[in-house]
């Protein structure tokens, strides 16, 4: 099994490679990256269920034994999140096929998609904090690239805020690095998570924030979220679904990896992180409310949520960072699902103005459908998948007798059903604009065949989580279990001689 | 000496942060790049005392400075490098479009803010330019 690690990193790198050198074949180009994305999504799986039986999986890159290389490691947390960000990027990947934007019209998409990917791969399994940054890097570049690709002044405005926010971020990770590696001699994981203890509590308690600054850049954490609602939009559906769905997403993983792994309970910031959870939900479900244009108001309302799962984080408790883990999950699929649906929307009407918008669940039922089933599930509307989250989480929080979030992630339950519903009331009931309407006269019934085909397999997905959120569940608890017992990947990564 | 560079690397970072509050890009890229350069001493630093090139079987052991940091360094500056090229193409697309360099603040937002009595959110895009004149002349 061990040899198959690497696989989700260098598959999709020679894929891109291919994809530059079949730079005038655009079918080549799409054979390519889809084959590369469904090799990444059948390793996943194997290695999932590997992870399941062996336990923990580490490969040294080079053969060179734990401190001296690069170690690669699979842990449950690290292959869950391997399957869900494949199927993401292989369905988004198709629905941008149909969708005829920047991935028809530009040579470079193909490959830049891969690198991306690959570098969302890279960052769930490396072992080594500097290799963490590389992964981060390969990954933001590409997202760069993606999000300006099209170089409308739009793009390109919100490209400049976004290119520099993510760059100050990587800069503080790079301090992170230099003054960890000044005080610890090592930045792989599991060595440091050794030597962490020998340091003096300021200086642990130092590092934590730090960290917890800088991924919290990357996750939209309140109060560093405020590049994500004005960059994420600007960008075609597809690519703005792949964002939403893992790029923050990532963020919150690698939050997770270091306060678990890295920092023994004194310096891990159980209090700090409940408090910017709860202004993270707040603030996000807020801002939403106050957005008029479709996608910044799904855009708004991705920060609200990563509240939720540095909530379950914050408890430091089994069922708390399993609710977690459980909630990333439902989200990935679920959010990226609503935006590729506001994408369809906007393929059909032309605008995605709520102010504009109307009737649609007169003029195509199918999308009105396709919008209902994860809206509800986000909102947290039982039986769908984002009730289960959200009560795993507030159970947790009521085990750990922390009042006020519970209070707090419950009220902003409540505020989002009043932003689905608004979204609801505006697009599918009451009148279009005369505009619009005529548009949708025009045009012929049919749907988009990849982009509704994409879309109606990222929702099911989203059932799916709700009619196995059972297992599924159990699996989360089991990650936590592994989560809060680093000694497992220290062993696994330095051989046993911690 | 170590001490000197910690102050070189703590004045890089200074500056470069002044010069990343601005609302013209060009100078925000300069601010980047400052700020990376202080980074990259912090890194150097971080290895600890200087020493003899780390080749085995050209002295002792102990005298070796450490190679890691150095190497992190490598990866760094290639990685700024690589993004401030990327900066310097968006800024040029950006003069493109506008003839200008001014960082704008985001549409949308100002969009939802109409309302407010903020004379800067109002008029947005004149108190920008205003504040990067200001900018310039100070």
């Amino acid at each position: 099994m061990n040899a198959l690690i690497p696989l989700p990193i260098i598959v999709p790198l020679l894929g891109a490679a291919l994809c530059v050198i079949a730079a005038r074949a655009r079918w080549a180009q799409r054979i390519v990256v889809l084959a590369a994305l469904t090799s990444n999504l059948v390793v996943s799986i194997v290695l999932l269920v590997r992870v399941q039986d062996d336990g923990i999986g580490v490969t040294q890159a080079g053969g060179w034994p734990a401190p001296l290389g690069i170690s690669l490691v699979v842990d449950d947390l690290a292959a869950i999140m391997l399957v869900v960000s494949s199927i993401m990027l292989l369905t988004v990947f198709v629905y941008a096929i149909g969708e005829g934007q920047e991935e028809s019209r530009y040579a470079a998409f193909g490959s830049v998609y891969l690198v991306l990917a690959a570098g969302v791969s890279a960052s769930f399994i490396t072992g080594d904090l500097f290799n963490l940054f590389v992964a981060f890097e390969m990954m933001l570049v590409a997202s760069y690239v993606l999000l300006t690709l099209g170089g409308r002044p739009g793009q390109v405005r919100a490209g400049m805020t976004y290119v520099v926010i993510s760059l100050i971020a990587s800069t503080f990770f790079v301090v992170a690095l230099a003054l960890i590696y000044s005080a610890t001699g090592t930045v792989n994981m599991a060595e440091l998570a050794v030597r962490m203890p020998e340091l003096s509590h300021g200086v642990r308690v130092g590092f934590s924030l730090l960290l917890i600054v800088v991924f919290g850049i990357k996750a939209g954490l309140f109060p560093l979220f405020f590049w994500l609602p004005d960059s994420y939009p600007t960008a075609p559906t597809a690519i703005t679904a792949v964002f939403a769905g893992l790029l923050t997403k990532v963020g919150v993983y690698a939050i997770i990896r270091s306060q678990t792994l890295l920092f023994p309970s004194d310096a891990q910031q159980g209090s700090l992180l409940l408090v910017v959870a709860g202004l993270t939900m707040v603030v996000g479900v807020l801002g939403a409310l106050a957005q008029d244009d479709l996608r910044r108001m799904l855009s708004f309302h991705i920060v609200s949520h990563i509240g939720y799962m540095i909530f379950g984080l914050a408890l430091f408790t089994l069922s708390g960072i399993a609710g977690a883990v459980f909630y990333i999950v439902h989200h990935i699929v679920v959010k990226s699902s609503l935006f590729l649906v506001a994408g369809l929307a906007e393929f059909r009407t032309g605008t995605d103005r709520l102010s504009r918008l109307g009737g649609m669940v007169r003029s195509t039922p199918t999308i009105a459908v396709l919008f209902a089933l994860p809206a509800l599930s986000i909102a947290g509307i039982p039986p769908f998948s984002g009730f289960v989250g959200k009560f795993a989480l507030v159970d947790a929080g009521i085990q750990s007798e922390k009042w006020v979030i519970v209070a707090v992630s419950l009220a902003v339950s409540l505020l989002t059903v009043y932003v689905m519903s608004r979204i609801w009331s505006r697009v599918f009931w009451g009148e279009a604009d005369p505009a619009v309407e005529a548009r949708l006269a025009t045009s012929s019934g049919r749907m988009p065949v990849l982009m509704t085909a994409s879309t109606v397999v990222l929702v099911l997905l989203g059932l799916a989580i709700m009619v196995f959120a059972g297992p599924l569940y159990e699996l989360a608890e089991r990650t936590a279990t592994q989560l809060l017992d680093p000694s497992q990947y220290v062993t696994a990564v330095l051989g046993g001689r911690s | 000496m170590s001490v000197l560079l910690a102050f070189t690397s703590a004045a890089l970072f200074a500056t470069g942060t002044f010069l990343l509050l601005q609302r013209r890009l060009s100078r925000i890229l300069i601010g980047i790049g400052l700020i990376g350069h202080g980074t990259n001493l912090l890194l150097v630093i971080s290895g600890g005392a200087g020493g003899i090139a780390p080749i085995i079987g050209t002295g002792d052991q102990q005298d070796f400075s450490d190679p890691l940091p150095q190497a992190f360094a490598l990866t760094s500056i290639v990685i700024t490098f690589g993004v401030t090229a990327f900066l310097l193409a968006l800024a040029f697309r950006s003069w493109q479009m506008t003839h200008d360099d001014v960082v704008e603040d985001d549409v949308e937002d100002r969009y939802v803010a109409r309302r407010t009595q903020d004379e800067f959110v109002r008029d947005g895009e004149a108190a920008e330019r205003a504040q990067a004149a200001e900018e310039d002349r100070s």
